[in-house]
């Protein structure tokens, strides 16, 4: 099938089937003060050998360094075979496909995906994926009001150990539809979010929690703990979690008594590379009760009238092409592309090898936080258990160490004070599956040399002699 | 020709009234709009105790083919809601003036039902709108 919608004769037969001169007059009844006009710093068309050439270059920017950052993006082990199946003519479509049905492929795919994602969040449903982990919290969020109906307030608690992006996008997203997200302090010793965070809401009408677990800052929150207090207030809980993570920890469906309502997150880990911060895909799972107010897109399988198993779009009468402004979201396609290679990762992996994969990012983390620690300017933030990625502080400036693990290509880790000022000289490190012991002992051996240059440069540690 | 008792009133967005002993008001949608919509899966009613404003949607019901608001044909607190369409929306399309019914409204002004149409203007509304 030819990817090319039409050509210039298709263009030209149109336009004098309706007697349009061009297409520009289709647009005349929009008012000359509404239009953008030309729009400046847009580049005329290359073609694919100089659009290669220019992606190329924008690619080596990043150079290959030794990866111990994480923060929301993770360098996971990618089996060969998921991208070979992945870009397969039959697959290599980034899009839900519009006659969908006709796809049987692409559904039953879809259908895997959701199949696997509900049992790692354990959850009943799942969609077929959202644009990425932030919007899919800016969904969850519009999803539980929605779907809160003994609650009339728009508020919704948001932990500041939520990932600080997911919270920004998510705020885009809703403040103009009313919703206030309050953002909650978390615990200086332990980096995790306290119940006495939420006391001060004990009674008033809040339409949902935000958890996420692993916290940004690697952290395991008491999930079990925080999901039974916002029940008890008549509060949705929201859960945003690490899929690797979820094949070793309890899932959202079952935190507290009586489980979160509705997962989400980044999932990226599962099989897509970082490629430079996207394209992403965020999934999204709920309870069964509220898979009507559940945004995206949903494969079922089912039997055609000979009795046949088949797979079809499901719940479409929520979605905008049939609801219009009254669709539970403006969400109108997915990931199809990463998400096809998410389910060949996952399906490839199988949940023990997921697992495994889980525990080696735990086991390398801790070895590298024992590695760096080892120097006595470098000491750990909090005292809870982490899964695969830990705060660090350096007891002398972060930027000029910083630098210097720049110039022998390794990336550090993610400096927290852009964040959380009261981080300061912070860095959170990861070291997931793909960190050997070697390169842990790279990192440790640079990072030491770096302290040491700098102490010796005049180290604020170091007392003043007169 | 669908089915329009003549004691009811109805609402240009095809749901029926039907004023209870008590002064309550009994809301559903009409033969001809289960008829248009197709076989139900789904109904959400409002919650108990809400107040509904007339012309105002307050109830969705869910086809195969479509998701529908529905809108209340009076101002006033909902006291009691069809909890059995849950189980089974299809209610709506088997008995949508009986056991298919939505919500029931204590009306503020029970004068708004005399805005409402009659069965006989209902069918001629039916007929135009049809043309």
């Amino acid at each position: 099938m030819p990817f090319i919608p039409h050509t210039e004769a298709d263009v030209q037969e149109m336009l004098a089937a309706i007697g349009a001169g061009d297409i520009e007059t289709l647009f005349d009844e929009i008012p000359a003060n509404l239009r953008a006009g030309k729009l400046a710093g847009v580049p005329v068309g290359m073609n694919e050998q100089e659009i290669s050439r220019l992606m190329l270059e924008r690619a080596e920017l990043d150079g290959r360094p030794l990866c111990f950052m994480g923060a929301g993006a993770y360098d996971h082990h990618i089996p060969a075979a998921v991208w070979e199946i992945t870009t397969r003519g039959e697959f290599y479509s980034a899009y839900t496909p519009y006659q969908a049905e006709a796809s049987q492929g692409t559904l039953q795919l879809i259908y895997e995906f959701q199949t696997m994602m509900a049992g790692l969040t354990g959850l009943d449903v799942s969609n077929a994926s959202l644009y990425d982990g932030a919007s899919g919290l800016a969904e969850a969020t519009l999803m539980a009001i929605r779907a809160n109906r003994k609650s009339k307030s728009h508020r919704v608690l948001v932990p500041t150990t939520v990932h600080p992006h997911y919270r920004k996008t998510a705020r885009t997203i809703v403040h103009n539809q009313g919703i206030e997200l309050v953002e909650l302090p978390y615990c200086p010793q332990g980096g995790n979010t306290l119940l006495e965070a939420l006391e001060p809401y004990a009674g008033q009408d809040i339409a949902a929690l935000v958890i996420q677990q692993p916290n940004f800052f690697g952290i395991l929150e008491d999930v079990d703990a925080l999901t039974d207090w916002a029940h008890a207030q008549g509060a949705l809980v929201i859960g945003v979690a690490n899929p690797t993570a979820l094949a070793l920890l309890k899932p959202p469906g079952r935190w507290g008594s009586n489980g979160a309502d509705i997962a989400c997150g980044e999932g990226q880990p599962l099989g897509v590379p970082l490629m430079s911060g996207g394209p992403y895909f965020g999934y999204m799972c709920c309870k069964l009760d509220l898979v009507r107010q559940m945004p995206g897109r949903i494969v079922g399988r089912t039997l055609d009238r000979d009795g046949r198993e088949g797979f079809t779009l499901t719940l479409q009468a929520r979605e905008q092409h049939i609801r219009r402004s009254k669709a539970t979201s403006n969400i109108c396609t997915n990931q199809g592309l990463l998400v096809t290679a998410a389910t060949i990762y996952m399906s490839l992996l199988g949940a023990e090898g997921l697992r495994r994969v889980a525990l080696a990012c735990h086991d390398n983390t801790r070895k590298l936080v024992a590695a760096l620690t080892a120097n006595d300017c470098v000491q750990p933030v909090f005292n809870r258990p982490c899964f695969h990625e830990v705060p660090l502080r350096l007891t002398l400036p972060a930027d000029g160490i910083v630098r210097s693990l720049h110039a022998h290509n390794i990336l550090p880790g993610y400096l927290l004070s852009k964040e959380y000022p009261e981080l300061a000289d912070t860095l959170l490190v990861c070291a997931t599956e793909m960190r050997t012991d070697a390169d842990i002992a790279t990192y440790a051996e640079h990072l030491n040399r770096a302290i040491g240059a700098q102490s010796a440069a005049g180290c604020p540690v170091q007392p003043k002699m007169a | 020709m669908s089915n329009i008792p003549v004691e009811l009133k109805y609402a240009k967005t095809h749901e029926w009234a039907r004023q209870n002993d008590d002064g309550s008001v009994t809301v559903g949608i009409t033969d001809n709009a289960q008829d248009q919509l197709g076989d139900m899966v789904y109904i959400e009613v409002p919650e108990k105790g809400q107040t509904v404003l007339a012309q105002e949607a307050c109830a969705v019901v869910e086809s195969v083919k479509a998701a529908s608001d529905v809108y209340s044909p009076v101002t006033g607190a909902v006291v009691e809601v069809n909890e059995s369409l849950a189980e089974s929306p299809e209610t709506v399309n088997q008995d949508a003036y009986g056991a298919g019914w939505l919500f029931r409204v204590q009306p503020s002004d029970a004068g708004e039902l005399d805005g409402l149409m009659d069965g006989d203007t209902y069918a001629g509304f039916l007929e135009d709108e049809a043309h």
